[in-house]
């Protein structure tokens, strides 16, 4: 077994990536979060097999407020929709979203964060005034302002939340770049004659990623439940498009009376964000063991 | 005195914040594709009609003289005028203000009185069942949408069991759940952070050195360690207050709470962008001010804090 041939390495002959592996693999919450959201996952990238599109907004008259059965595994709402194709067609939407806020927030936030620590001086100050700008105004309330703006939408939307998580990412990867830009493997790439973006992309970057995978990961549930919540608002994706957050909006009227309306969409929200959180609390406690109690 | 003038510092220095919040949104609101006129008055408007109406909103004109001129009227505290209704926009932030602001504290004491115990025993007690039952807890709330438990607690205990009145912000009674609502998430937030604080701060040399004089348990935590535990969890209020007056928009709407909330989203959804920007700098301030109340909060808790520097 590959495990056993690796036992016989002596400590210092991991790589750090190994260990960090190593420790993440032996939390048990954390691969049970992984486990968790690869079925999640799975489930939603196949939804095009396991139901169909039309099946979103095709209304079986007949057949409203059917309980959970064979045909129609999670039931079917007032207008006799699958309830089933509009959660995994709702995923695609709330997960898409989610890992598109990240991404787009990442990047800018590292180019901004990224700059500002690794130049210093005036650049620094220019740019963290513009962060601590963002960070003046509640995320919510920036997100609402620039859909204000921007209109509705499932793309404005997923602009509106990225723009609000940018402050985040650009403090935490200035702070890493920070305390690796005076290390002496930095100071012998500027000897060797290495550009700036080189060293940022190539030196920093994989060295300091640990806390920003971190918190991009603690992030990302965040960011489901800011989308769900936005949809539930009405905000950015409308009803008939299923969105986890739409669709419990859509029956909010009916819950009471058939409780599988609200619960199946509900739970799928939890389990997502919880199985994110946990893969989250486990990176960080693999990446710095010294923070775990 | 040297307090208040680094109170009256920090004042100024939402000034440039607000200058710059302002620019931007007025930046994507010029940069937005499609006509806000053409919206406001529907599809069948003539060339004519949307032309005259944009004229009567100022958007003719270029971003930056509007810009100058919305600014220049928020310095008179004219912050304009609804384009639904007409009504002013101070006025009815300020007739809507107490309900929000009322249900966020209600919320944040709610958070605290309940987290900050269940965090610091946990601590104390680490690897009990209140250890594990509070981190459960707190999972389970970082976890859950606060508008479906919100649903789901407003049909369970109004709906059902009659417990609870469905809507409204009037009485104590209608005010639990609500505060309950809002409260979750930092509740959540206040178990972890004040556990992890205790827990750091018992494993100082002093603690030790305590305990080797013969102080009793309660002393050692009452004296010794509370206090160097609480600035980080002041801090902390502060950050989550922020979020409470954003989480507010969802749990007023659940409620049907007469709040901040409720009107920004129906100024967003109607696109009237003088309310959404006025309710955005009017928070922005509150949330300022309340960060400075909680900075100083901390001077007074640890001297060790120089406010000057």
């Amino acid at each position: 077994m590959t495990i056993a041939k690796r036992r016989k390495k002596s400590l210092s002959e991991y790589s750090t990536g190994e260990l960090v592996m190593y420790r993440f693999r032996k939390n048990k919450l954390a691969m049970f979060g992984v486990v968790l959201l690869c079925i999640v996952a799975v489930a939603v990238m196949l939804a095009p097999v396991l139901s169909s599109y039309e099946a979103v907004s095709q209304m079986h008259v007949s057949d409203r407020f059917t309980a959970p059965n064979k045909l129609y595994i999670f039931g079917t709402d007032e207008f006799g929709r699958d309830l089933f194709a509009r959660v995994l067609y709702g995923g695609r939407i709330s997960l898409l979203c989610s890992f598109a806020i990240i991404g787009i927030a990442f990047v800018v936030g590292a180019v901004i964060g990224g700059a500002a620590g690794y130049f210093g001086g005036k650049v620094d100050s220019v740019l963290m005034r513009f962060v601590d700008m963002l960070m003046a105004v509640p995320s919510t309330l920036l997100a609402m302002a620039i859909i204000t703006a921007l209109g509705n939408g499932v793309w404005k939307l997923v602009v509106a939340l990225a723009i609000s998580q940018i402050a985040r990412f650009a403090r935490i990867v200035r702070s890493a770049v920070l305390t690796l830009r005076n290390v002496e493997y930095i100071e012998a790439a500027k000897c060797y004659g290495c550009s700036s973006l080189r060293i940022i992309l190539k030196h920093i970057l994989p060295n300091g990623i640990g806390p920003i995978i971190v918190s991009a990961t603690l992030c990302l549930g965040q960011t489901i439940l800011s989308i769900s919540s936005m949809g539930y608002l009405g905000l950015g994706v409308a009803s008939p498009t299923p969105e986890w957050g739409t669709i419990i909006s859509e029956n909010k009227m009916n819950i009471q009376a058939y409780p599988y309306l609200g619960l199946i969409p509900g739970i799928c929200i939890c389990l997502t964000v919880m199985a994110v959180n946990f893969i989250g609390d486990g990176l960080r406690d693999a990446f710095d063991p010294r923070t775990k109690n | 005195m040297s307090w208040l003038k680094y109170a009256g510092k920090r004042l100024l220095m939402l000034i440039p914040v607000i200058i710059c919040v302002t620019f931007l949104l007025y930046l994507i609101l010029a940069a937005a594709p499609g006509s806000l006129a053409r919206q406001l008055l529907g599809d069948d408007a003539t060339p004519e009609q949307i032309a005259a109406k944009e004229a009567e909103m100022g958007l003719d004109d270029p971003v930056l003289v509007r810009y100058v001129k919305y600014m220049a009227d928020v310095c008179r505290l004219d912050f304009g005028e609804s384009w639904v209704n007409g009504e002013s926009v101070l006025t009815r932030f300020a007739t809507r203000l107490p309900n929000t602001l009322l249900l966020s504290v209600l919320a944040m004491l709610f958070a605290c009185a309940v987290g900050i115990p269940l965090g610091i025993g946990s601590a104390i007690k680490q690897y009990s069942l209140l250890d594990y039952g509070s981190s459960f807890v707190a999972m389970l709330l970082f976890s859950i949408p606060a508008f479906w438990l919100g649903t789901m607690c407003q049909i369970l205990f109004c709906l059902t069991l009659h417990w609870l009145p469905v809507s409204g912000f009037d009485n104590w009674k209608s005010m639990i759940l609500p505060t309950v609502i809002l409260g979750a998430n930092t509740l959540a937030t206040m178990i972890r952070m004040s556990r992890t604080s205790m827990l750091d701060v018992i494993r100082q040399d002093y603690i030790r050195t305590a305990k080797a004089k013969g102080a009793s348990m309660r002393t050692v935590i009452s004296h010794h360690a509370m206090r160097n535990s609480m600035i980080p969890i002041v801090t902390q209020v502060g950050v989550s207050f922020a979020g409470t007056i954003g989480g507010a928009v969802v749990t007023e709407n659940i409620f049907n709470i007469s709040g901040i909330g409720t009107m920004l989203l129906s100024a967003v959804k109607s696109r009237d962008v003088p309310v959404v920007l006025g309710t955005v700098i009017f928070v922005t301030i509150i949330v300022g001010v309340i960060n400075l109340v909680v900075d100083l909060i901390c001077a007074l808790i640890d001297p060790r804090i120089d406010l000057a520097s």
